[in-house]
């Protein structure tokens, strides 16, 4: 029993969940009340999992459960940005008629679920986490249930991810019946010769988790889904379930098949780069902000793949440190976009945009910010981010990778200009609404202060993440 | 010398952009924001001016060092100078306060965040010229891109969005190798702070692909034939003071990359590539300068114009005399300055009449005496007369050039008189002659900013061209020694292959 004070968090945002269901149907009108109530519950539980993280390794429940420096800290990045995307979005769903008591749950048990997949140390417990999450995803993508695209954003993530996750579970089996042990650190042991099931195995994996990070070529359902689902949904989709996948990446790479790593480094390398120049060149014609973050995401996964396939602590570091950054950038992206607001009615298309700088100085330079940063010009964090992942590439002499990836961020500059362009050029367009909620001004200014001073003290998050080892 | 100057160089002018975003101005024109900044850049001129006064011209190390954590474990926040980069750096200091009283004519929208984007502009500059650090110059090279983006996208001319993003993915695509050999170079020697990599020397294997990902940025920055195309463009729909900014600064961030980088960390792949920058600096110059002589639209013949001088400028680096590399630095401070003159020039002319195009004027002399005057003073610096900086710059180069390859030499020379013929021919059509178009007949002299800026160039035009001393005396020592060091290590390098 001794156990369990390990897992408060997870038994804590558990109890939260169902308590809050409880009040939900008891008590009549209480979608806010539980929208705050869940707001603070993730601030206890991050509170908990910071109190919990200076521990050692400890292994649980017969080493199928792990909390170590990997788990604990994107724990702490996930259950953060958690609690912003909270913030930020409590005004959207208001105005669209979605404050429902289910969506507070649905995020926390999505979190839930993502918990226990990033702690996971067994297929068994990782696919239990992995379903908990997709599940709660699903009906999140559709939760706008009046809207077309918002319906066919949830059928179609569901079709799609459902058979990633037969191949997934696929590929568990194989490794399973080739290795002879679901648990991580017996897998390694057992599979220190090569077979191919073993092999079969890790592609099968490898491609159900490149399509939970909608990494090229499975990357379908991305846009789709990110231009389809509520904005504030479009958020979580672009930050949680990218932060638990990359963490779970990290894990089966580095523990259960880090023996076979000439086996799977081509195939990380080969997404990696195919990621990073799609996205690049399919978010040029785009229209929609949201799809076109959409394919921008698609880019930096690329680009935090190419951080895991150097096979280093160093690659490793420079992939979490790129989610970290990748995290505000986006928060600080969908702040902007939920202030594009006028009489009640939301905008998300670039044009929408035109000559923001005119009558809403302080949003436009925010995105101008944003924008640079996610290009990846210095001195701006983005810039940071790409550094350490290519310091890692490099180190280990993969040249082309290198030279491919800034290429790609060159072409990816272009439609983060012509975004800036049209904010900064263009002729100017009705004023927005310049009334905002607390909590989305808070996050803006948070993100934005954050990309704009890194430069200052760059050192902030490689301190912290250079604990994380895991070769 | 516990005080960090060169910090306080780089921070100063950060700061008054700050402190002009977060003042508001009750009459809206933002006529305070604009003495605020002039008064941020005037200290930050007369901050450099102490500077050159303290720095010992004799000594060859560099000064005013600063050393501070910065990425942890690997990577310095380092700067300091030695006698190329204090001129750089005074030019930079000089050049914008004038540009920040020219702001007067040419800007009349959102004259706030202009100034704001200037003074950024200004400590990326500075950030530029003093920093030893190989990411710490990445950091500063590649940020300038922003507010430059900004200065042509916002104030530009009808086509600035194309010119802007020309001007942007080029030197950003330039850029990006560099990156990669930056880091490269760290994992091969394990440092990038540059006095280090100085002492440690790379090895010779490496030297050729480093240096041309190296050349990639700086070719696009200076810029050479042919990946010169940006500049043009840029140029003619950049407000006149951006046109000023770029030309006078920002197009010597690469010449001074191409001494302190090229040189001194890759000689050995600098001496195999001098043929290749011979051949490229010589189209550059004569080519250049035939397409300038066909030009219409004055600011676009100064930007050509600007492409032969700079190529003149790579000739006289890759010369590796003493001659030429002076007198590749003195055509840089020099081209500085009048290019700045020209393009300050051509925006009074423009501010009056709205024109740039040559057949359009005609008679200047009649109208505007005084304007004639100055405009003379800066076109025979630009074709480099004797008595001007532009010839001692040109002089040296070819002086060094004949040391090395006469044919060379000899082709480079032709640039001075094609040179001499676009520009004269530049101001025979725009000043002389006579009055055929009547609107020029309502054109008014010089204001009095207009003839405080322009002679504030005119001076050290003339000044620096009879007496170049102060100038040839702070690069001297650290042109020698960088010399020293190349040629010690070319000699190395032959040496071990015996």
């Amino acid at each position: 029993m001794e156990n369990f004070q390990y897992i408060l968090p997870e038994i804590f945002i558990s109890i939260s969940i169902m308590l809050f269901l409880l009040v939900g149907v008891f008590k009549k009108n209480s979608a806010n009340l539980i929208y705050n109530l869940s707001i603070i519950s993730l601030v206890i539980l991050l509170a908990i999992i910071i109190n919990l993280s200076s521990l050692d390794t400890i292994y649980l429940f017969n080493n199928s459960y792990l909390i170590d420096n990997l788990s604990n800290y994107m724990k702490i990045i996930l259950v953060g940005s958690g609690i912003f995307v909270m913030l930020t979005g409590s005004k959207y769903i208001q105005v669209i008629n979605l404050n429902k008591i289910e969506y507070p749950i649905l995020i926390l048990s999505s979190i839930l679920g993502m918990m226990i997949m990033i702690s996971s140390n067994d297929l068994i417990v990782f696919y239990m986490g992995l379903e908990l999450q997709s599940l709660a995803l699903y009906v999140l993508a559709s939760f706008n249930r009046d809207n077309l695209l918002s319906t066919e954003s949830g059928l179609k993530y569901f079709v799609l991810s459902a058979l990633s996750s037969g191949l997934l579970l696929y590929g568990c089996s194989l490794t399973y019946g080739f290795s002879e042990s679901t648990n991580f650190d017996q897998i390694l042991i057992n599979s220190t010769e090569f077979n191919y099931g073993t092999t079969f195995g890790i592609v099968f994996i490898l491609v159900g988790l490149a399509f939970k990070i909608s990494a090229v070529p499975f990357h379908m359902w991305a846009p789709d889904v990110y231009q389809g689902s509520p904005t504030s949904v479009t958020l979580f989709f672009a930050i949680l379930p990218k932060i638990a996948a990359l963490s779970v990446f990290i894990k089966f790479l580095y523990t259960p098949f880090a023996n076979m790593n000439d086996q799977w480094q081509t195939i990380i390398v080969f997404i990696s780069i195919a990621s990073m120049i799609f996205g690049a060149v399919a978010a040029i014609g785009q229209k929609n902000l949201k799809r076109l973050i959409a394919y921008s995401s698609i880019s930096h996964m690329g680009y935090a793949l190419a951080g895991l396939a150097t096979v280093t602590n160093q690659g490793i570091q420079s992939s979490i440190i790129y989610i970290s950054i990748y995290l505000v950038m986006n928060l600080a992206f969908f702040s902007c976009l939920f202030m594009l607001k006028r009489n009640d009615k939301y905008y998300e298309n670039i044009q929408d945009l035109s000559g923001l700088s005119k009558k809403h100085p302080i949003l436009s330079f925010s995105l101008l910010i944003v924008l640079f940063s996610l290009a990846g010009i210095p001195p701006l964090a983005g810039f940071f981010a790409k550094f350490y992942i290519f310091l890692a590439v490099i180190e280990q002499s993969m040249y082309f990778l290198a030279i491919v990836g800034l290429l790609a961020t060159v072409i990816a500059a272009f439609y983060y200009l012509r975004i800036i362009k049209i904010i900064y050029f263009d002729s100017e367009k009705e004023e927005y609404d310049t009334s905002h909620n607390l909590g989305l001004k808070i996050t803006l200014a948070i993100s934005t202060l954050f990309i704009l001073a890194y430069f200052i003290y760059p050192s902030s998050i490689t301190k912290i993440v250079s604990k994380i080892t895991m070769i | 010398m516990n005080f960090p100057i060169l910090s306080s160089l780089i921070l100063l002018p950060s700061i008054g952009a700050l402190f002009i975003l977060f003042t508001k101005s009750s009459s809206g024109k933002y006529q305070s924001s604009k003495y605020v900044a002039l008064f941020i850049s005037l200290a930050n001129f007369l901050l450099s001016l102490y500077l050159w006064y303290v720095f010992d011209k004799n000594s060859v190390d560099f000064q005013f060092v600063e050393n501070k954590e910065w990425l942890s474990g690997f990577i310095n926040y380092k700067v300091g100078i030695d006698g190329i980069s204090i001129l750089f750096i005074i030019l930079t200091t000089f050049i914008t306060p004038i540009c920040i009283i020219s702001v007067n004519s040419t800007i009349t929208i959102r004259l706030k965040d202009f100034l704001i984007a200037i003074l950024i502009m200004e400590t990326f500059m500075i950030g530029v010229f003093c920093s030893l650090d190989l990411v710490v110059f990445y950091l500063f090279f590649e940020a300038g891109l922003i507010p430059m983006f900004l200065i042509i996208g916002i104030w530009g001319g009808e086509r600035r969005v194309y010119s802007a993003f020309k001007f942007f993915l080029y030197t950003l695509l330039g850029s990006v190798l560099m990156l990669v050999a930056i880091i490269a170079i760290y994992w091969i020697t394990g440092t990038t702070d540059v006095e280090k990599l100085y002492e440690l020397g790379i090895q010779a294997k490496y030297q050729n692909l480093l240096w041309l990902a190296f050349f990639s940025s700086f070719a696009v920055k200076t810029p050479m034939w042919p990946v010169h195309t940006w500049l043009p463009d840029a140029h003619v729909e950049a407000p006149t003071v951006g046109s000023v900014l770029l030309a006078a600064i920002l197009l010597k961030m690469a010449g001074y990359g191409f001494i302190r980088f090229s040189l001194g960390l890759f000689p050995i792949a600098s001496e195999n590539f001098t043929i290749l920058v011979y051949i490229l600096s010589l189209i550059a110059i004569i080519y250049t300068s035939l397409v300038a002589l066909m030009q219409e639209d004055m600011k676009k013949l100064i930007a050509y114009s600007s492409v032969a001088h700079m190529g003149f400028v790579t000739l006289g680096i890759f010369t590796m005399t003493q001659q030429g590399i002076e007198g590749s630095i003195f055509q840089m401070i020099s081209h500085g300055l009048v290019s700045a003159a020209l393009f300050l020039s051509v925006g009074v002319v423009y501010e009056r009449h709205h024109t740039r195009l040559i057949n359009k004027y005609g008679g200047l002399v009649s109208i505007m005496p005084r304007y004639a005057i100055v405009f003379m003073v800066f076109t025979l610096g630009a074709l480099g007369l004797p008595g001007t900086t532009g010839f001692i710059g040109e002089f040296l180069i070819l002086m060094g050039a004949f040391e090395k390859n006469i044919l060379v030499a000899m082709i480079a020379s032709l640039g001075v008189i094609l040179g001499a013929a676009y520009m004269l021919w530049l101001f025979k059509r725009v000043v002389f002659g006579e009055i055929n178009n009547q609107e020029l007949k309502s054109m008014k002299d010089l204001k009095t900013f207009e003839i405080i800026t322009l002679s504030a160039l005119v001076i050290p035009i003339l000044f620096f061209g009879f007496y170049p001393e102060p100038l040839m005396n702070s690069i001297e020592a650290s042109v020698e020694n960088t010399l020293n060091m190349y040629n010690f290590d070319i000699i190395n390098n032959l040496a071990s292959k015996d």
